[in-house]
């Protein structure tokens, strides 16, 4: 680890001083989650980090005992899994966890995407941390929409049909890396295989991401609210007992709304026809992708033209890569930023709209509406946040975070 | 700025208004009914659903197969094994002997709910091409599962009952099944139920109605035959996680009072 505070912490424990002596692992945990500086105005959005963690940790216990119950079969997925919920002991438990797990997972991440656009936690020196963390987001979707398919139902099969068959759209050789991501000229069982097999592997890449996203945010340590770094102890705490015992705070409460869907209303988030085995023949009326999804898959639709579609969808996600370059305002905290706040939470309701667009069919004024989204996300980063940087005049900035906690405790 | 948020405002409800407007759409939405396993602390009625099983075996079974059941798990309605014995004693299912010849012998409660066809090809060429769906998870692949299969169930309008101009947006016959819940109306089902189509045990009035309530309450057990587990199980997640909430704001004030 780069950053260097705090003296070296000695261990009264012999057994621990031994083995730190040869792998400082309790030297790092010590310096990195126990005495590590931490800003001391953190709101709850700075909870999300951790509760992210928390449910990767919960998507992988669970989904390992799913996979030693499931079958990767075209003729058996759908049975094998309904024998999860019925016949295996607790199943239903560990499938209910699984599925609202990845609703949960994306709700977390999606606010915590937030919170760091809202705080300009993108901006300098924390660059690399942020396309980190988007490279994790994109893991992410792909980890769960190949998850997606495993039930092999029917909104598995055409969902995979319609995102596989994107590919299709790159000139010349589309068709042929369709034909080799589905392992032959339809999607069958080559394809599930091999689907079963990456939504195995990719979580624990994820873990990997994730760890480099940790060691970038502890180089310089987290942005907070003020977005205003720290300028000495009266600025931090010691990440523990504060931090921890906030986080715990919070994914406790997170846990709450997740456990309420899990238990009471498990198929809230999921879509009837995915209870209908996966038929080749018959394409149900509407396909649609799972709820986090929709924001995209409506710009997808948006655009008349196929590939022009794939484009603007992965260019939704490019953007994010390029955010930190793209606003060139030098205040990170929307709170002094009079304009920016206000476009932010416009921005919220535009992905919103996207959201409906990308969930009803593309008819009627579902279209234009879409449409207008899109190129609404779209000027947002690339033609507002360029231009609000230089025009915008800031509000002044607390001369230190302490200073600024002070007052507003007086207040 | 104010504006904007405003407009924003005015934008999403449009957008709700909208949603209803394409949601109402040619096929009614089924009307809500109550039923006894729904809200956080429903269960199943157990003498609905058994009724509902006599409705389906009597029935449904003729046409629908119910593949993901066992007869055994009929215990979980509350019979005994005997009573499942005795339910089953007449149910012929296809085995192989020793011999590894094909035949036929009595089902016992380990075996899966009998299928009224011998594959899906002939399932198909017995109903005008298209096979029966199975109904073990049909209440939760459907929108609004319970209300819609009985909305289906007791949705069936006789032709001579329609209006001229029904018969004509959907080129109805008088061979058609009418049906108004059903997405397209014409529905290759006939009216599988009918009032008395069952003697049921209990001296409950087998109205059409309440033959179709009683196989919705037992393809809802069907689909779900954990769901009062889970409730039971929510329950005392939920309160746990309550109580650890308390406990860790408690220590988290206390642990943040020096720096407030």
């Amino acid at each position: 680890m780069a950053s260097s505070h705090g003296t070296p912490p000695v261990f009264n424990n012999k057994v621990i001083a031994w083995i730190d002596h040869r792998l400082p692992v309790f030297s790092y945990l010590e310096k990195e989650y126990n005495t590590f500086p931490t800003p001391r105005n953190f709101n709850y959005f700075w909870n999300f980090g951790a509760i992210a963690t928390v449910m990767l940790v919960l998507m992988i216990a669970t989904g390992i005992v799913l996979a030693t119950n499931y079958t990767p079969h075209v003729l058996m997925a759908f049975d094998s899994v309904e024998r999860i919920d019925r016949d295996v002991p607790q199943g239903w438990l560990i499938r209910d966890l699984h599925m609202n797990g990845a609703s949960f997972f994306f709700i977390a991440v999606y606010i915590h995407i937030f919170r760091g656009m809202y705080y300009g936690s993108y901006k300098a020196p924390r660059e690399l941390l942020w396309i980190l963390g988007v490279i994790i987001f994109l893991l992410m979707m792909a980890t769960a929409f190949m998850g997606y398919v495993l039930p092999w139902g029917q909104m598995s099969f055409w969902g995979a049909t319609v995102i596989t068959n994107l590919f299709s759209a790159i000139p010349v050789v589309g068709d042929a890396i369709v034909t080799w991501l589905w392992g032959g000229f339809a999607i069958d069982n080559p394809t599930l295989n091999r689907f079963y097999a990456l939504h195995y592997l990719l979580p624990f890449i994820i873990v990997a991401v994730v760890a480099l996203h940790v060691i970038a945010l502890h180089v310089h340590g987290s942005n907070n609210p003020l977005g205003i770094d720290p300028r000495g102890p009266q600025d931090t705490v010691p990440f523990h007992p504060y931090y921890t015992m906030k986080d715990g705070f919070g994914v406790v409460v997170f846990l709450i709304v997740y456990a309420g869907f899990a238990f009471f209303a498990p198929d809230y988030m999921g879509h009837p026809d995915n209870y209908i085995p996966a038929n080749p023949l018959v394409t149900p009326e509407h396909i649609v992708p799972e709820w986090y999804f929709l924001p995209f898959y409506a710009i997808l639709r948006a655009i008349p033209d196929k590939l022009g579609g794939v484009i603007a969808m992965f260019g939704a996600i490019a953007v994010l890569f390029v955010l930190p370059w793209l606003d060139t305002s030098r205040v990170r905290s929307a709170t002094f930023r009079p304009i920016y706040k206000w476009f932010m939470f416009v921005l919220v309701i535009d992905v919103v709209v996207l959201g409906f667009c990308g969930a009803n069919p593309p008819a009627g004024f579902w279209i234009p509406l879409a449409q207008v989204a899109t190129v609404y996300y779209f000027f947002h980063f690339l033609i507002l946040l360029p231009i609000l940087g230089k025009i915008e005049r800031p509000l002044p900035l607390p001369p230190s975070i302490a200073d600024a906690v002070l007052k507003k405790k007086a207040a | 700025m104010r504006k904007l948020l405003v407009t924003g405002a005015i934008a999403a409800a449009s957008l709700a208004t909208a949603a209803v407007a394409i949601a109402a759409g040619t096929t009614p939405h089924p009307p809500h009914k109550h039923w006894h396993f729904q809200g956080p602390f429903g269960t199943y009625d157990r003498a609905a659903a058994q009724r509902g099983y006599q409705v389906y075996q009597e029935v449904c079974a003729a046409c629908h197969s119910l593949s993901l059941l066992a007869y055994r798990n009929l215990m979980e309605l509350g019979l005994t094994e005997n009573q499942v014995k005795d339910l089953i004693k007449d149910i012929q299912v296809p085995d192989l002997n020793d011999d590894g010849q094909p035949i036929e012998r009595p089902a016992r409660p380990s075996d899966r709910f009998k299928k009224p066809f011998p594959n899906e090809a002939a399932a198909a060429a017995a109903n005008n091409g298209k096979a029966p769906p199975d109904l073990s998870v049909i209440v939760k692949a459907r929108e609004n599962g319970p209300d819609y299969i009985h909305a289906l169930l007791t949705g069936y309008v006789p032709f001579d009952k329609l209006t001229p101009e029904q018969i004509k947006e959907f080129a109805v016959t008088k061979d058609d099944n009418f049906n108004t819940y059903f997405p397209g109306h014409k529905i290759a089902m006939a009216p599988p139920l009918s009032d008395d189509k069952v003697t049921y045990a209990d001296g409950t009035k087998a109205t059409t109605d309440q033959e179709a309530s009683d196989v919705v309450e037992f393809l809802a057990w069907a689909s779900e035959p954990h769901m009062e587990d889970r409730k039971r199980t929510g329950v005392r997640v939920v309160l746990f996680l309550l109580a650890m909430a308390g406990l860790m704001y408690a220590v988290k004030r206390s642990v943040w009072s020096d720096k407030h």
